[in-house]
């Protein structure tokens, strides 16, 4: 079956999902938004800026590597990494807030919100804060201010004030929730950069569309460099910005496999995963409607995953949406087989990935092996370990005072 | 009482009608009763039955804390049907405010028949739209629910009109831009809103968020038809020492709230 780029509709709907579940006080503000990225993608000047600012200030196009020696361990297929996490600040996220950094200007607003997880997209928009002058405040879960605890620090000094935020699982969830708290007291000059391909419409739409970069440039640098487009595309999805990034300009492609990875922590027979849309039921969250991971009254399940940045139990609205099509494949990966992968790679490769990016390795491992040594797998490194070292460290044991 | 009778009610005495909200298994789930019980008794005429969720995005500390509470202690939505139950047996009017997940979960046409033999008047919905509650919108009307939703101070002309046509029982303002919680004082964009409101429709306009006093209610009822205050009463009862303490505080608001909106500034 052949899908089209064809959702969102009007209404912000990915098929049954999406929309905007949002409370009354912000629907002012998601109209102008609306608004205005309609007229921002249709004005020349501000497309060129946003481009400049991909090439000259985050380092775009970003390489596609070959990872033959890690390859190795994947069936013998090829494999290509898209290396977003060679971008400014780490990860993909620097497109997404670039753009929208440009559209929080454009809109007359002094100030932006995020929350973050891993602290990635806290530092992406830090750093686009700094840049274009604009005060930022980023909500962060405890137990990532302390996981991360780097990532506060480059945070704090980017000039953003750091909100631990202590509700909840004081994880990303409950960032987004305090983040949302903050949008509706502060909407007249703050702009509320949502750091995935999640939220009321129009921010699945429109956050996709600043990350579809990176399936554009892969798509091309595939055809370029091997003369053919992939077998498949691996990704791994918490929100689900990177991997939208990528499929997106694949979709129309009907011979090219989409396949995204979600935490699945522990186990999902433990119940401490976050494979929202493996285990999860249809709801309402965060102002769309998606898969969440719930109970029988509509309460969300608390997630759990080594990486904070996969730690969400909802997910963007456009992934349900090419589940329930059938035009992506969805599967969940323990944090076990997780930092093997994350492992493997620093070790074939000289390559140091995060770890939510490991979730998408180790399904390249697992996908290379079924599809064998003529298959040729795109996967998309979303962006770098540094951040991951004190996790590592801890997991593998690698601390001098561990005595190992 | 229905939502309507007890509106009219306070109309007819010049004052404004007070409304009075609790969530459901705060501090416990007699306890809520109970302290519901006090607030008709200290003269509440409506009483918001709060539906205790995880992710409460549009309330302040205060209601978080008390949420949180109530879902630690084991709330389930057995209990707060009960909950709705035993209040509206008290004579007031009886509503549920609900983000709208749970219900969607359970599933809306069952929830709101079990609502409704629950003796509940009806729904008030923080984080649905009338663009997203057409299922809502239409099971209401199957069951003789009101649909209680809100208007903002940002909200258009255009967006108020539409929120309006779809009420019944009354139209909940948003006093300010922001999460609930007791404010030092009412925002002055209020009486606009209120005003823009009820050129748009007939229905009563209760204006709630930030509302702790005797003298803010008094300054509310004098331009609004409803007096909404949440915080405030969770506040007594999370300070109180005993649940004892907390109903006696609690039932003390209430009586200096009602004095306020019969004291119409």
């Amino acid at each position: 079956m052949t899908i089209e780029n064809t959702v969102p509709d009007a209404a912000g709907r990915f098929g049954r999902f999406g929309g905007r579940f949002a409370p009354e006080a912000l629907m002012a503000a998601l109209d102008q938004l609306e608004t205005e990225y309609e007229k921002a993608k249709q004005d020349p000047q501000f497309q060129a800026e946003f481009q400049d600012l991909l090439t000259n200030y985050a380092g775009r196009p970003s390489l596609l590597t070959e990872a033959p020696r890690f390859a190795e361990h994947a069936g013998g297929a090829r494999i290509l990494l898209k290396r977003e996490d060679l971008n400014h600040t780490g990860s993909h996220k620097i497109n997404n807030v670039l753009g929208q950094a440009l559209m929080t200007r454009r809109m007359g607003k002094t100030r932006v919100i995020a929350e973050t997880g891993a602290g990635q997209h806290g530092v992406a928009t830090a750093t686009a804060a700094a840049l274009l002058g604009l005060e930022c405040t980023v909500y962060m879960g405890e137990v990532d201010t302390a996981r991360q605890a780097l990532n506060v620090a480059r945070m704090r000094m980017l000039g953003a004030t750091v909100v631990p935020v202590k509700n909840g699982s004081r994880t990303l969830k409950d960032a987004v929730n305090e983040a949302f708290r903050d949008w509706v007291a502060t909407v007249d000059d703050t702009h509320y950069v949502i750091g995935t391909v999640m939220g009321p419409h129009p921010f699945p739409m429109m956050v996709r569309d600043f990350v579809r970069v990176v399936g554009v440039e892969a798509r091309a640098q595939c055809l370029e460099q091997l003369g053919r487009l992939p077998d498949a595309v691996l990704a791994c999805v918490g929100g689900g910005s990177n991997a939208i990034g990528i499929f997106h300009e694949f979709i129309p492609d009907e011979g090219v496999r989409l396949y995204g990875f979600e935490a699945a922590g522990e186990g999902l027979e433990t119940g401490r995963h976050a494979a929202t849309m493996t285990a999860g039921a249809v709801g309402v969250i965060h102002g769309m409607r998606t898969y969440v991971l719930q109970d029988e009254e509509g309460q969300t399940i608390e997630s759990h995953s080594i990486s904070a940045g996969l730690d969400y139990p909802g997910v963007g609205p456009e992934h349900s949406w090419l589940k329930d099509t059938g035009r992506a494949t969805y599967d969940s990966i323990t944090d076990a087989e997780a930092m093997e992968a994350f492992a493997l790679l620093c070790r074939t490769e000289g390559i140091i990935p995060a770890i939510e990016s490991s979730h998408a390795l180790a399904g390249a491992v697992k996908v290379g092996k079924e599809l064998g040594p003529e298959a040729t797998l795109l996967v998309s490194l979303s962006g770098r370990g540094d951040k991951d070292m004190h996790t590592a460290a801890a997991y593998f044991g690698l601390m001098p005072e561990d005595g190992k | 009482m229905s939502v309507a009778t007890a509106f009219e009610k306070a109309k007819a005495e010049n004052r404004a009608a007070l409304v009075g909200y609790l969530p459901a298994g705060f501090p416990s789930v007699t306890g809520a009763v109970e302290a519901a019980r006090a607030m008709v008794d200290g003269g509440c005429d409506v009483i918001e039955i709060g539906l205790p969720y995880t992710d409460p995005l549009m309330d302040g500390p205060t209601i978080q804390d008390a949420v949180h509470r109530s879902l630690t202690g084991g709330t389930r939505l057995a209990d707060v049907f009960a909950t709705v139950e035993a209040v509206a047996a008290t004579g007031a009017a009886t509503l549920v405010m609900t983000y709208w997940n749970p219900v969607d979960r359970y599933g809306v046409e069952r929830f709101a028949r079990e609502l409704r033999d629950a003796g509940g008047s009806g729904l008030i919905t923080p984080d649905l739209t009338p663009e997203e509650g057409q299922e809502w919108l239409d099971v209401a009307d199957a069951y003789d629910l009101d649909k209680v939703f809100l208007v903002a101070l940002s909200s258009t002309e255009e967006r108020i009109e539409k929120i309006v046509d779809v009420c019944r029982g009354f139209v909940y303002a948003a006093s300010l831009m922001g999460v609930t919680g007791a404010r030092s004082a009412i925002d002055t964009g209020a009486p606009g809103l209120v005003a823009r409101t009820k050129a748009h429709t007939s229905l009563p306009v209760g204006l709630g968020l930030g509302v702790s006093t005797g003298a803010q209610a008094a300054e509310v009822a004098g331009f609004a038809d409803g007096v909404i205050v949440g915080s405030a009463f969770i506040r007594r009862l999370l300070d109180a020492p005993t649940l004892a303490d907390g109903l006696r505080d609690a039932h003390a608001l209430a009586e200096e709230l009602a004095e306020g909106v019969r004291a119409r500034a």
